[in-house]
């Protein structure tokens, strides 16, 4: 099982001009097997919300509470919440230079599980997941994002998806930057990880057009930092039809 | 041509860059610094143990040499030396060729193509040694060769070294500072790139108490590309200064520097100076230079300055970056959001950040060395605590 609840969470950022709350109070709760979209305009906050749940240290909780099925998220390192099974995918994932990808997913794996993967099923696996994900087979001795293209980037973030097997996945606007085929080929690997037992998914996205391949279970529309409408759905094709104008008038 | 216009060329070609004294074997014309010269305001001038005042010495390196089939390594006079290499700008490379009394020549010929690297390894017996060198490399046209050059052991070794590369041919030049904790090394390599050649020159710099290299590169002719590399590790109280000057003097040519460093413990001080000169005939040219340098403990000091100076601008690119941080927040944050600790993101972003470089060297054999060096030293500091 595995259950995401977030509760009134609050969180502040540091700027010039001193505190400033981003985060007013969100709840949401990704159930057993469930994904959720969330969708919004720029500057709502939807990002924020994606790296305070995976414990980024720009982003101060100042009330509010995560739990991951009952354990309480905001208390853990940031790699501690990836080992009790939360993935954060990236929006724009970090160059480090002179780590391979190989020797990156290998240690990242072996954190994972608390043991080294198994060579012979591990190089199957990685060379399984680098051909569904279309990438070559040198990608492995490059350098973890560097010189990366933007579709190269995201079809490596859901690589690790599919190698590391959280319990919630939050994809942050994983659709951005992509062409169609690309598009494709990161909605099949999401999806194939939806299909396993009780995985839960939290989409961020700023645009219907990945829902088209990613069905979610629910729609929350994101607004100045709050969940300002959920539905199912048809709530997406509202927002495709409508946009966001009706909820940002009614925040000001 | 006119004399008004004659007088007008001969000074356009005679702009000197700042960054760089003219070029003399007048000692005159190098005075004994004071510290406060630009181009010595960096370098503690009290731990160069007297070599500046310039005191006669026949002491020498132990030189152990492989020589490929091909590769011929000869005494010639000092005035032979005068008439082939790249005539001194600062006041130790100009002892050392008023003082080392001749030179070693190592000769390539045209069209040769050297499998094996060519290995000189240098040997100093004590601090107490002062030892003024004089080397030049010849490689022919076409030539391709790779030459390693080791320095250990313990001198005080002040050396002026030209490597003059033919029109079309391919070198890699590899000098690594492998000193002990109390040598004093000067050194001073200049690369003239012949036409259409391409010289990669890597300066590694691990020993030693105060280590101080010029890298120059000038080019005979267009089409020529130079790749400068470094990478140094600054551990307590160590000095170790690199300064590189790419000084484009023909069109169409590139340049690429790329120095790494890192630095450990209490006055741990490095120093990287990257001139680039872009005179008004190096149309089309392209040059890029970068330093980077990772400071893993309280009390370091890292100076990093990159100047370019630009006289025309009909070229096809020059930039130039210097970053000298701690551990970058963002990878760590990457890579800790994968399940890595925080002590194992510590050591794979370090390991990362060398590997990044030594890979670049392109000599099998020595960067496996030089992995190893790197572990070692790494494990005086660093990654004791990170275990």
């Amino acid at each position: 099982m595995s259950t995401l609840e977030i509760k009134d969470l609050h969180v502040q950022v540091t700027t010039e001009d001193g505190p400033k709350e981003i985060l007013k109070g969100v709840t949401l709760t990704i159930n057993d097997g469930e994904t959720h979209a969330i969708m919004g305009p720029n500057g709502s906050g939807k990002s924020t919300l994606a790296y305070s749940i995976a414990g980024h240290p720009r982003y101060e909780i100042t009330s509010g509470s995560v739990l991951l099925d009952g354990e309480d998220v905001l208390e853990m390192s940031v790699d501690e919440r990836a080992r009790a099974g939360l993935f954060l995918a990236m929006q724009y994932p970090v160059e480090v230079p002179g780590v391979s990808v190989a020797n990156f997913l290998r240690t990242a794996k072996t954190a994972i599980d608390g043991e080294a993967p198994k060579l012979r099923t591990w190089v199957k696996d990685v060379n399984g997941v680098m051909e569904r994900m279309n990438l070559d087979a040198s990608f492995s001795q490059r350098s973890v994002n560097e010189g990366f293209s933007g579709g190269e980037k995201k079809r490596h973030e859901i690589a690790q998806l599919d190698l590391l097997d959280p319990k919630v996945a939050i994809l942050d606007e994983t659709d951005s930057g992509l062409d169609i085929d690309a598009l494709k080929v990161v909605s099949e690997g999401v999806n194939r990880f939806r299909e396993r037992d009780g995985k839960g998914v939290l989409l961020i996205t700023h645009y219907t057009r990945i829902l088209r391949y990613i069905q979610p279970d629910f729609v929350h529309v994101f607004v100045d930092g709050r969940v300002a409408d959920e539905g199912g759905p048809e709530l997406a094709d509202e927002l495709e039809a409508n946009g966001y104008e009706k909820y940002t008038k009614a925040a000001v | 041509m006119t004399a008004v216009a004659e007088a007008l060329e001969n000074a356009t070609d005679r702009v000197e860059s700042h960054l760089n004294p003219p070029a003399s074997y007048d000692l005159a014309d190098h005075p004994v610094p004071t510290g406060r010269e630009e181009v010595w305001r960096f370098t503690p001038l009290k731990r160069l143990r007297g070599i500046l005042d310039g005191e006669a010495s026949d002491a020498h390196l132990k030189w152990d040499t492989t020589l490929p089939v091909g590769v011929t390594l000869t005494e010639i006079t000092a005035e032979q030396a005068r008439e082939l290499e790249l005539p001194p700008n600062e006041r130790p490379a100009a002892l050392s060729a008023e003082l080392s009394g001749g030179a070693i020549l190592l000769d390539v010929p045209a069209e040769t193509v050297v499998a094996e690297p060519v290995v000189l390894r240098l040997t100093g017996s004590s601090v107490d040694d002062l030892v003024w060198g004089r080397v030049l490399y010849r490689v022919g046209a076409h030539a391709e060769v790779t030459l390693v050059l080791v320095h250990e052991g313990s001198a005080r070794y002040s050396a002026i070294q030209t490597f003059l590369v033919g029109d079309g041919a391919q070198v890699n030049v590899l000098t690594l500072q492998d000193w002990d904790d109390d040598a004093v090394h000067l050194g001073r390599d200049a690369i003239r790139v012949g036409r259409d050649a391409s010289v990669k020159h890597t300066s590694i710099s691990f020993g030693g108490d105060l280590v101080r290299m010029h890298a120059n590169v000038e080019y005979a002719g267009p089409g020529g590309e130079a790749e400068l590399l470094g990478l140094y590790f600054a551990d307590e109280g160590q000095h170790l200064e690199h300064r590189l000057f790419a000084d484009h003097n023909a069109p169409k040519t590139k340049s690429h520097v790329v120095y790494k460093g890192a630095l450990q413990g209490e006055k741990a001080h490095t120093v990287w100076i990257g001139n680039v000169l872009i005179r008004k005939v190096a149309e089309g040219i392209e040059t890029y230079e970068e330093n980077r340098n990772l400071v893993l403990t309280d009390g370091c000091q890292a100076d990093s300055v990159p100047n370019l100076e630009i006289e025309t601008g009909e070229i096809e690119g020059a930039g130039h970056a210097s970053a000298t941080a701690r551990f970058d927040d963002e990878q760590l944050f990457y890579l800790r959001s994968r399940g890595v600790s925080e002590k194992e993101a510590q050591r794979l972003v370090v390991h990362g950040f060398f590997n990044d470089l030594i890979r670049k060297v392109g000599i099998p054999s020595i960067e496996e060395k030089l992995l190893e060096t790197v572990e070692a030293e790494l494990a005086k500091n660093v990654l004791k605590e990170l275990v």
